[in-house]
């Protein structure tokens, strides 16, 4: 094996895509090349960094120097300083997120940091399109270590984690799989739920752009545990990058022996296949999910029964989400205990948001259950974007609840979510400043329900119609005062005889804004 | 089109319908599903016509009428939303000159909205077909169509 004195570690994903990676490479290549250094460095294309919003990022090695903006005429200065001349680039380095790696173990609390993630930690280390990589990253070793206990053991121990989904309800994860388990059926099926339409969210799409393998070793570890013998990715239609990372890993895993028939000579047969979406949000719900895997409208079906009984074609299946099956392996590898010692006493492991807004540093990070969006907006953000006044923050996408300026030191878990209103959900944080126009978002806000409202039920097709033609009356000055509370009149009732969540949702933000802004909300109505 | 061929290159068929609708709309020049294509689908996988059609217009990425050589989809969700979508979308009708949901008179462009497309990082953020486009400003906007317009002429 040649040894090289340089990696260079290309952050790939859509939005360096977007920003001209491919270009860059490129000229990368034939820098190294005229220089005659092809043989001392090596170009590595990783996933994702975590780096958002600064245009094509990379990291050079031993040094561990971060690069931000790069473009084709960068890369002569980049490759004469940094590699030749053994200087930094000034000008385009910047500041790892050293914090975004960090995961404090809550047992220590003289509050020392230990470099540990759980969900991100090979994302923009490893190459995602080298399944070699990942294996030597201790990977498909959780799966190995499934196959030679019982399945009921290995439910055991995800019960034991304490693991609860995170695809937005957080029910508890070990008790899920226990349920399709026990359930009665000839084929089980899981399903990997990689829909990601919540607004604001994609901490998905970079887990299975930076790391396909760890969401396909969590599938497979669920199929030998519930007793299925077929798994299925749902990618929405929109993330070209996912699914083709995806798709490559899958026949990667196939070709050694890791997934397909007779994994690791254990007799356990386990196949994962893709399947997409058209564009649909309510499709992220695990029932219409099913329908749409099924070719029918994603209509949300009535639950029980639920999906562990009879799910896709009748059958027993098991729905997680991306982000919970990439907990899996590391749970398996680790240990029950190693996954408590992350966040709090209900709120186990680690959970990873993605931060937006008017904030200077947006982008993914993974942090401990519990902790606080002050600390998130100061320590991860870079602080409120041009030192303007922080107004107001929403949680878990556009379904999600609001935090005004006195809830900013609420630790975030699941155990304090519903005495403040609020829900992880998704993950998305969206912070407002001061110049925020309330009654503009309110209306934004309830665009999204009118536009994805299915239509098969009553008081949520002519619901959120309604509240959305009331809010654009509150916000150019046509409406008048008493439509207010018509509109949380009819998110109330949606709340109480809508047939999904998705109609149930729009109470939350909508109590959330008139909790805090009433009176701008009505300042342009009499 | 070769249809059949199309829906073979899945296992199990009834389980990618969808898939399968992408992949015609997508080998069809003016991406949208003809009548005869449906047709065709129901009589190989023996689904009533009436549930296809059922199925094609609930998403919103198919299309039963003809659209325009390059789909721009903009996103308007809450993050986008908060940095500026609003002026990206009246500089792109302004630009296009057509309104949301149209197509140009050339059958070039058809401008139309989407949910949240994923790259939030970089908002406001819209799709020409499957590339993205983030950190939109008024100048960028046109820079984009003028080179898709290049492209195209
Ligand atoms: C309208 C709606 C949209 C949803 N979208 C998603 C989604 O995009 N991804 C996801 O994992 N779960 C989504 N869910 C939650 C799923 O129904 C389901 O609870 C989840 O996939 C279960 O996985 P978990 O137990 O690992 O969290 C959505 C639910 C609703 C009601
Ligand atoms: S609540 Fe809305 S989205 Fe859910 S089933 Fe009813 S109409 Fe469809």
């Amino acid at each position: 094996m040649a040894l090289y004195r340089s990696h260079i570690l290309l952050g790939i994903d859509a939005e360096t895509i977007m920003a001209g990676v491919n270009e860059v490479k490129k000229a990368i290549f034939t820098e190294l090349e005229n220089r005659g250094l092809d043989n001392e460095v090596k170009v590595v294309e990783t996933g994702t960094l975590g780096i958002a919003g600064r245009g094509v990022v990379m990291v050079i090695y031993p040094e561990g120097v971060y690069y931000a903006g790069l473009t084709v005429d960068a890369i002569p200065a980049l490759i004469e300083e940094h590699i030749v001349k053994g200087r930094t680039l000034k000008s385009h380095q910047i500041t790892p997120p050293v914090k975004a790696q960090r995961v404090s173990l809550a047992s220590d609390r003289r509050g020392t940091e230990i470099k540990e993630r759980i969900v991100l930690k090979n994302v923009g280390r490893i190459d995602p399109e080298n399944i070699q990589e990942y294996i030597a990253a201790d990977g498909y070793e959780g799966l190995g270590k499934a196959l030679s206990i019982q399945p009921k053991e290995v439910i055991d121990l995800i019960k034991a984690s304490n693991l609860k989904g995170r695809g937005g309800a957080g029910f508890p994860t070990g008790l899920k799989w226990s349920f399709t388990a026990s359930a009665k059926g000839d084929q089980k099926y899981v399903i990997c739920n990689a829909d990601e339409g919540e607004p604001g969210t994609f901490k998905d799409r970079l887990i299975m752009e930076g790391d396909p393998h760890k969401v396909l070793e969590g599938m497979a570890i669920c199929g030998y545990a519930v007793g299925a013998t077929i798994g299925i990715i749902y990618i929405r239609g929109e993330y070209a990058l996912s699914i083709k990372n995806i798709k490559k890993a899958i026949a990667d895993a196939k070709k050694l022996g890791l997934l397909g028939k007779n994994i690791f000579g254990s007799g356990f047969d386990f196949d994962v296949r893709v399947n997409l979406g058209a564009g649909a949000y309510v499709c992220g719900e695990e029932t219409a999910l099913i329908e749409s895997i099924e070719g029918h409208r994603g209509n949300p079906r009535k639950k029980p029964p639920f999906p562990a009984n009879a799910g896709l074609w009748q059958k027993p299946t098991n729905v997680n989400n991306v982000e919970t099956f990439a907990n899996i392996g590391p749970i398996l590898l680790n240990g029950a205990d190693w996954f408590k010692n992350f966040g709090t006493k209900d709120s186990a492991g680690t959970k990873v948001y993605t931060l937006l807004g008017h904030i200077n540093t947006p982008g993914l990070i993974e942090v401990p259950m519990g902790i606080t969006l002050r600390q998130i907006i100061s320590d991860f953000g870079g602080g409120m974007l041009g030192g303007k006044k922080f107004k107001l923050a929403q949680i878990g996408g556009t379904a999600g609840g609001i935090l005004g300026p006195d809830l900013l030191d609420v630790p975030l878990c699941y155990e304090n979510m519903a005495e403040y209103s609020l829900v992880l959900g998704s993950g998305a944080i969206l912070v407002m400043d001061e110049t925020t126009d309330t009654r503009a978002i309110l209306t934004c806000f309830l665009k999204f329900f009118k536009h994805e409202s299915c239509g098969q039920c009553v008081p949520c097709r002519l619901g959120s119609k309604k509240m959305l033609d009331l809010s654009r009356g509150l916000e150019n000055g046509t409406g008048k005062k008493e439509d207010l509370d018509l509109i949380i009149e009819i998110a109330d009732s949606m709340f109480k005889a809508s047939l999904c969540p998705l109609g149930q949702s729009p109470i939350l933000p909508i109590k959330g804004m008139v909790k805090y802004f009433k009176d701008e909300l009505l300042a342009k109505v009499s | 089109m070769d249809i059949k061929a199309i829906i073979s290159k899945y296992d199990p068929p009834e389980e990618n319908l969808i898939p399968i609708l992408h992949d015609i709309q997508e080998a069809t020049e003016l991406k949208y599903l003809k009548d005869e294509d449906l047709v065709a689908v129901a009589d190989y996988m023996n689904i009533p016509l009436s549930e296809i059609h059922g199925t094609v217009t609930f998403y919103s990425m198919f299309s039963r009428t003809p659209r325009g050589r390059h789909i721009i989809r903009v996103c308007e969700s809450a993050p986008c939303h908060l940095m500026g979508a609003t002026t990206i979308i009246q500089a792109l009708e302004a630009i296009l000159g057509i309104k949301v949901g149209e197509t140009t008179k050339d059958k070039n462009f058809t401008l139309e909205l989407t949910a949240c497309l994923g790259i939030c990082a970089v908002a406001p953020a819209m799709m020409i077909d499957s590339e993205m486009h983030g950190n939109l400003t008024l100048e960028k906007v046109k820079e984009i169509i003028d080179g898709y317009r290049k492209e195209v002429s």
